[in-house]
């Protein structure tokens, strides 16, 4: 259908976005026999949003479910959430999200969804997260697919530029596909658009200037373009404003959706300095899976957002490979000279660090309390002298996985206007996320807020039309 | 790393990518086997590509595909790399770039076994019974006993090359039979949980070409099987063709007919409506030209036994006869290769799982 004809007739559901929170409330909703209309930013092969770099959904369940092995409850799971949160979330709707998952994990099979077991590499998710087959992209062609086949109908590369609202009611969307606008009415919308951090402008006005050297782990098509038309009209607003969660990854990737594969593990066996070649904090600290995400805060903070983790040949397989081969020297002085780094001090700093190594025995799966004695900042675990040539060496960046500012929602997954919930208008996915995960992250929860919220808010959204 | 060849070089680019991601390990052995190793060398790479069976899983669920910067498309890579080794293997060369490469010069084979059989028919004419009133039985050994076994030489020595390159060990029972399991069943057009590949209808699961490659596998090996029956028949017992519906020969041969016509016609259908750039692009003539061959031999054959008794026999004998010519001595030239050199893989694969412990 041409923007035309898609202006002229009137949709039950209009859903903005294309990701999996938007997909669940289409395909929700249509199954309610509503016409919904889906609008995708992206193109073609770049639609689904981060949705589409995903590999994993985190789901409660009181025995073995699927592919998940043994148990996880409801209480573990959200002390869980409350550990990576430190307490910013709510309750609510939290518990709610979480109770939901164990049903949803069945419905998700039931439209098109394979699960396959734990990824070699990621044991340690195996029994609270369930991995599709194929991972998110796979996830999201066949939830489009279940869509198409459900009469939903498609925009893609169309822009919802403006949702209008009289009072508390929404009516209908201003849409921008290539230089064509039109005006879509429609009884309901669901807003599943995700975050802003694909404008870095945006980022970079929150943040500071430092982040327009920051690097987008996902899609560039969030744009934040209908988080920011809400806000503007005066609808509740949750989560940090300024913050943004990121973890550091190879500092070769792409300036966006450069996903999974640019990932680097290699912080916990290494030496990480900064661009002045000097160190800056316990690569030891904890194992690399409960520190991956404060490194991008760390990286950040540091001259011009960059650092780079050395290792020698000792610890060349100790971590999963990243998509980049890492730079490599004989000698200290030439990896510096690679790296682009002031070759005295790399060495002094390298020096310093290998005579306050302790000896003992090294184990790279646990806390082996190998620590560094006398330096600081010290190294508290696997403090293995830097010595065995060849020398490696990986540039490291922040890199953004998502924004924490997003759209206040009630346990019907219903927008909150300014003094009351709006009519007719749902929120499901990274754009309301905010609400329940203040800070931190927690692996394969944003497709479980993304499942639970999307599903409601589409059978909500069907509900008020039909 | 350098590598001998462009395919090669790309294949390791891609590996490479996929070795970070890992998304796919599920859809089939190629990337448990990819995941095993940390660095891949030619050897390796030629396993895998050879492990691949195009069937797209991987393409379709690749967040890396094109427009990506990444610009992943392993089944094409693997297949350009699969295509290299066979001509690198093969002997002589020159007639793998050929054969795999054109429907025109596979037709050519066809056209020029035809007219081979028909000059033998008329130049000596025959009184035996049934079809050696047209051709004799020495005459057909005469053609097909070195058409038969000096192809089967040429993939022999291609295949002692493959298992070189990849460092093939000795085979034990074990890998003979965990690699005739995944053939029997095409495990590996299976995606892993036996919802098929994508193929036909871009990201749609469907089982359709497993089962149509399926048909076509186990038609060939009754319309081998047949054949094979007949010459023990003939040669063990003095009986001699032609043979009675009930007789071994045709109680192999017709089902073996039937499935083959039906198979190779499907998956020659089904090409048409694939994606050619996520295979090796230049050789759909080829592989087209072929799976018609192998349609042509299993519909040639039962329209011959059809005709029985009628005067159509001694052109449909020469034209069944001439697609059967022309199969046999390209095998080591056509797409019919992927047969041998797949087994192969797979019986590397299941040494290699065997070793590291981890069977999948």
């Amino acid at each position: 259908m041409t923007l035309e004809m898609i202006a002229a007739r009137h949709w039950d559901v209009i859903v903005a976005g294309g990701g999996n929170a938007a997909l669940c409330a289409a395909i929700e909703a249509a199954e309610k026999g509503a016409r919904v209309l889906v609008v995708e930013a992206a193109p073609l092969p770049y639609r689904g949003g981060n949705s589409r770099h995903t590999r994993n959904f985190r789901c409660m369940h009181r025995g073995p479910l699927s592919v998940l092995t043994g148990s996880y409850g409801e209480d573990e799971y959200f002390d869980d959430l409350l550990r990576v949160t430190k307490g910013d979330t709510d309750e609510g709707l939290a518990r709610m999200a979480i109770r939901l998952s164990e049903e949803a994990l069945p419905w998700m099979e039931a439209h098109g969804i394979r699960f396959q077991p734990s990824l070699s590499g990621t044991l340690s998710l195996s029994r609270t997260n369930a991995f599709f087959l194929g991972g998110g992209k796979a996830l999201v062609n066949a939830y489009y697919r279940t869509a198409e086949d459900l009469g939903v109908q498609f925009l893609y590369e169309t822009q919802v530029t403006h949702v209008h609202l009289a009072g508390d009611r929404f009516e209908a969307v201003d849409l921008l596909c290539a230089e064509e606008t039109a005006t879509v009415s429609g009884s309901a919308i669901v807003l599943a658009s995700g975050g802003f951090q694909g404008d870095l402008d945006w980022l970079a006005k929150a943040w500071g200037p430092a982040a327009r050297n920051f690097l987008i782990r996902g899609t560039p098509y969030n744009r934040g373009v209908v988080l920011r038309d809400m806000l503007d009209q005066g609808t509740q607003s949750v989560g940090d404003p300024t913050q943004c969660h990121a973890v550091a990854i190879d500092g070769r990737a792409p300036k966006f959706d450069g996903g999974i594969v640019t990932r680097l593990d290699c912080v916990p066996f290494s030496v990480v300095v900064n661009k002045d070649g000097e160190r800056f904090y316990d690569e030891g600290e904890d194992v690399w899976p409960k520190r991956y995400a404060i490194w991008g805060r760390l990286v950040a903070a540091q001259p011009d957002q960059v650092a780079f983790s050395i290792i020698d040949s000792k610890s060349r397989d100790l971590f999963m490979p990243s998509v980049y081969p890492p730079e490599t020297a004989e000698t200290i002085d030439g990896l510096a000279q690679r790296l682009g780094l002031p070759g005295v001090k790399l060495r002094e700093t390298v020096e310093a660090f290998n005579a306050a190594c302790p000896d003992g025995a090294f184990h790279p799966t646990e806390l082996d309390g190998l620590a560094t004695e006398g330096l600081s900042p010290p190294k508290t675990n696997w403090a293995r002298p830097i010595l065995e040539p060849p020398f490696y060496g990986y540039a490291l960046r922040p890199g953004v996985t998502f924004t924490y500012l997003g759209l206040k929602v009630d346990d019907t997954a219903r927008v909150q206007g300014a003094r009351r919930a709006l009519k007719n208008v749902w929120a499901a996915g990274e754009i309301m996320a905010g609400s329940i995960l203040g800070q931190g992250y927690l692996a394969g929860f944003g497709m479980t807020i993304g499942t639970v919220f999307g599903r409601i808010a589409g059978r909500e959204a069907a509900s008020h039309v039909i | 790393m350098s590598f001998e060849t462009p395919a090669l070089t790309e294949a390791a680019r891609q590996v490479q990518i996929c070795n970070a991601c890992r998304y796919c390990e599920g859809y089939c052995s190629v990337f448990p086997a990819m995941f095993r190793e940390r660095t891949f060398a030619s050897g390796d790479l030629t396993q895998l590509a050879n492990l691949c069976h195009n069937c797209r899983g991987c393409y379709y669920a690749c967040q890396y595909t094109e427009p990506h910067e990444f610009a992943l498309n392993l089944p094409a890579a693997l297949a350009e790399a699969r295509r290299e080794s066979w001509e690198r293997f093969a002997w002589p060369g020159a007639l793998s770039r050929l054969f795999q490469r054109s429907g025109v010069a596979v037709a050519a084979a066809l056209v020029l076994g035809v007219v081979l059989l028909f000059a033998a028919i008329r130049a000596v004419p025959d009184t035996g019974d049934g079809f050696y009133a047209y051709m004799s039985h020495a005459l057909m050994v005469a053609i097909f006993a070195p058409a038969f076994l000096a192809p089967l030489v040429v993939i022999g020595v291609g295949l002692r090359r493959y298992w070189a390159e990849v460092g093939g060990q000795r085979v034990r029972w074990s890998d003979l039979r965990d690699a005739g399991r995944s053939a029997a069943t095409m495990r590996n057009l299976s995606g892993g949980q036996g919802q098929g590949c994508n193929f036909e209808d871009e990201d749609r699961f469907t089982n359709t070409r497993r089962y149509l490659h399926q048909a076509t596998i186990w038609g060939f090996l009754l319309c081998f099987a047949s054949t094979s029956s007949g010459t023990v028949l003939h040669y063990g017992f003095g009986l001699e063709a032609p043979y009675g519906p009930l007789s071994l020969p045709k109680l192999f041969g017709v089902p073996g007919g039937v499935l083959l016509t039906v198979g190779a016609f499907g998956l020659a259908w089904l090409k048409t409506k694939a994606d050619p750039a996520l295979g090796a692009a230049h050789l759909w003539g080829g592989e087209t030209a072929f799976v018609l061959l192998l349609g042509l031999t299993g519909a040639t054959g039962l329209a011959l036994y059809a005709a029985t008794g009628t005067s159509a026999v001694p052109a449909l004998l020469a034209i069944h006869l001439g697609a059967v010519l022309a199969l046999f001595l390209t095998t080591p030239y056509s797409k019919m290769a992927h047969g041998f050199y797949r087994f192969a893989a797979l019986v590397r694969d299941a040494q290699i799982a065997r070793r590291t412990g981890t069977a999948d």
